[in-house]
């Protein structure tokens, strides 16, 4: 598997670190209640084929939003987050 | 029909002709009193357990596949009871006892075999952490054993004690545990809930639960609709799409494990071993194939095979620690899907609907808990009331924080089990 980074362009899966759904990137306001706070840290759509998730690549030091199918192993594509 | 040694003999005097298929494939019928998607171990042994102990025998168990086809017949085999924490560790106790019971219950060989598990420690640090393990398991009643480094080369010569960078300290002795045949632990529950009257629907896919006034009704199948008042979910890896079908979103994130065997050897290893530094595990077949695994490839995945980095981390760590297995022929690597917790612990429990329960999140050791879980789901499904022995296992313990079992003390957060 090869993940697209932003600075170094297609790299091997090795130099990445996963971090999981980009579910991580929308964190609900800090009083938004118990039942958005677990939304966001727990429950997972968990989608069985396209999924876009949160990769680090260790050697730059992107953060890489990655499209992908979670079925086939293919990646379709990647963003930088700023 | 019973299995006997006297039956296989009298049978192999007589060409074999007198054997049976060792259970039924009825038709599904428009309606039960019970449904239990996924014919995996938790789901059969969780049928297996409304009929025996609660009397209920008009169940189906409805398995989109063939019954025993996902991770009960992907897994590397080890049943253990060395848990920690309060919660997983009365349970896992409670799972090997019915282990230990298993073969009579169901008459069935499943090859259950307590060889003994050995996991090692290379460190103070380690060693102190095992020690206060091992209390913990002795505590709740199970065995340990801390052994020094001449106690386990006297057990496991083959290790490589020579080496600095990874010196082996010494390790945690759990004889009770070993290995059971995975497949058959599937195939015995699958005959035994059978002649029980419980029907196994194979090629039969959930595809819809029906809902009414926050009612289970039934559900929707491949082989049409079956109603039922309850419906208990039971498909590991695949939680998260049928729970979504009861408008559920889970805590659980499905990821691939993989794991390998090699050519059959002569006895070699005669215990179950598993290395302190980088994840490896490793145990030897009643044919004689090494079989062992490591970590999770570590991303999302439901390709039930898993990549080459993982692979190559784990031929290190074997290599490692056994260098002697270098010499061995790998045949074949395959992968499961894993229903990752928080965590790192199960679910068994009621949901916001009426008369539907979940039972996940297993993550890569759910084999060991087959029949206890199959006991306490449907202790749950029959009576409303959680097992004792399982009444941790809270769906809401996200939510509150409450109750969390977090065993590698990493947090409850998806990316870190
Ligand atoms: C490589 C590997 C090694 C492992 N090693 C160990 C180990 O050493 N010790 C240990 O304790 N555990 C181990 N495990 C974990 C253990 O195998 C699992 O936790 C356990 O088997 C999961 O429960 P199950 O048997 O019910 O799952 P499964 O056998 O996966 O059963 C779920 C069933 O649900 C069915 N299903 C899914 N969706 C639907 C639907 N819509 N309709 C109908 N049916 C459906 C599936 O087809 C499947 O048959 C390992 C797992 C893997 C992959
Ligand atoms: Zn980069």
């Amino acid at each position: 598997m090869r993940i697209p980074c932003p600075c170094c362009g297609w790299r091997d899966r090795r130099e990445f670190t996963y971090y999981g759904h980009e579910t991580f990137l929308h964190r609900p306001a800090p009083d938004a209640g118990a039942e958005a706070w677990d939304d966001y840290l727990h429950n997972r759509e968990n989608p069985a084929g396209p999924t876009r998730d949160l990769w680090y690549h260790d050697p730059c030091g992107s953060w890489v939003v990655v499209a992908r199918d979670t079925v086939t192993h293919a990646v379709a594509g990647g963003e930088g987050l700023a | 029909m019973r299995y006997s040694g006297l039956r296989v003999l009298a049978e192999g005097l007589r060409g074999n002709r007198g054997w049976r298929p060792a259970w039924r494939k009825p038709a599904p019928r428009p309606g039960y009193d019970a449904i239990i998607i996924g014919g995996g171990g938790h789901g059969l042994a969780t049928a297996y357990y409304l009929a025996r102990n609660h009397g209920l025998t008009n169940v189906a168990v409805l398995e989109k596949g063939w019954l025993g086809g996902g991770n009960i017949g992907r897994n590397t085999t080890i049943v253990r009871a060395n848990y920690f924490l309060p919660g997983n560790s009365e349970f896992y106790s409670f799972s090997l006892k019915l282990w230990e019971g298993m073969e009579r219950e169901l008459n069935y060989n499943v090859m259950h075999s307590q060889r003994g598990l050995i996991n090692l420690f290379h460190s103070d640090g380690q060693r102190d952490a095992f020690a206060r393990r091992g209390n913990m398991m002795r505590a709740q009643g199970d065995d340990a054993v801390l052994l020094d480094r001449e106690g386990v080369r006297r057990m496991l010569p083959r290790l490589d004690y020579e080496q600095a960078r990874f010196p082996i300290y010494g390790g945690l002795y759990h004889p009770r545990g070993g290995t059971a045949r995975h497949d058959a632990v599937a195939w015995g529950y699958a005959r035994a809930a059978d002649a029980r009257g419980v029907d196994l629907i194979e090629n039969c896919e959930v595809t819809g639960i029906d809902i009414r006034d926050g009612r289970v009704k039934g559900v929707q199948t491949t082989r049409g609709a079956i109603w039922a008042p309850k419906v208990g979910i039971v498909v590991a890896g695949r939680s998260s799409q049928v729970a979504a079908m009861a408008g559920m979103r889970l805590p659980i994130e499905s990821h691939v494990l993989q794991a390998f065997v090699t050519e059959g050897l002569k006895p070699a290893l005669d215990h179950v071993v598993s290395f302190g530094m980088g994840h490896f595990y490793i145990s030897q077949s009643d044919k004689g194939g090494l079989v062992f695994g490591g970590d999770l490839d570590f991303y999302a995945s439901y390709a039930a095979r898993g990549n080459l980095p993982m692979v190559e981390h784990v031929m290190e760590a074997g290599m490692t620690l056994m260098p002697m297995i270098g010499r061995a022929k790998v045949l074949r690597s395959w992968g499961g899907i894993m229903d990752m917790s928080p965590d790192g612990s199960p679910v068994i429990d009621r949901t916001g609907v009426e008369g539907l329960y979940v039972n996940c999140g297993w993550n890569y050791g759910g084999f060991k808990a087959v029949p206890a879980s199959g006991w306490s789901m449907a202790h749950l499904m029959a009576t409303g009331q959680p097992w004792h022995d399982a009444a941790h296992f809270r769906l809401d313990r996200f939510r509150t924080g409450r109750g969390l079992m977090d065993e590698e003390g990493t947090g409850a957060q998806h990316n870190l089990h």
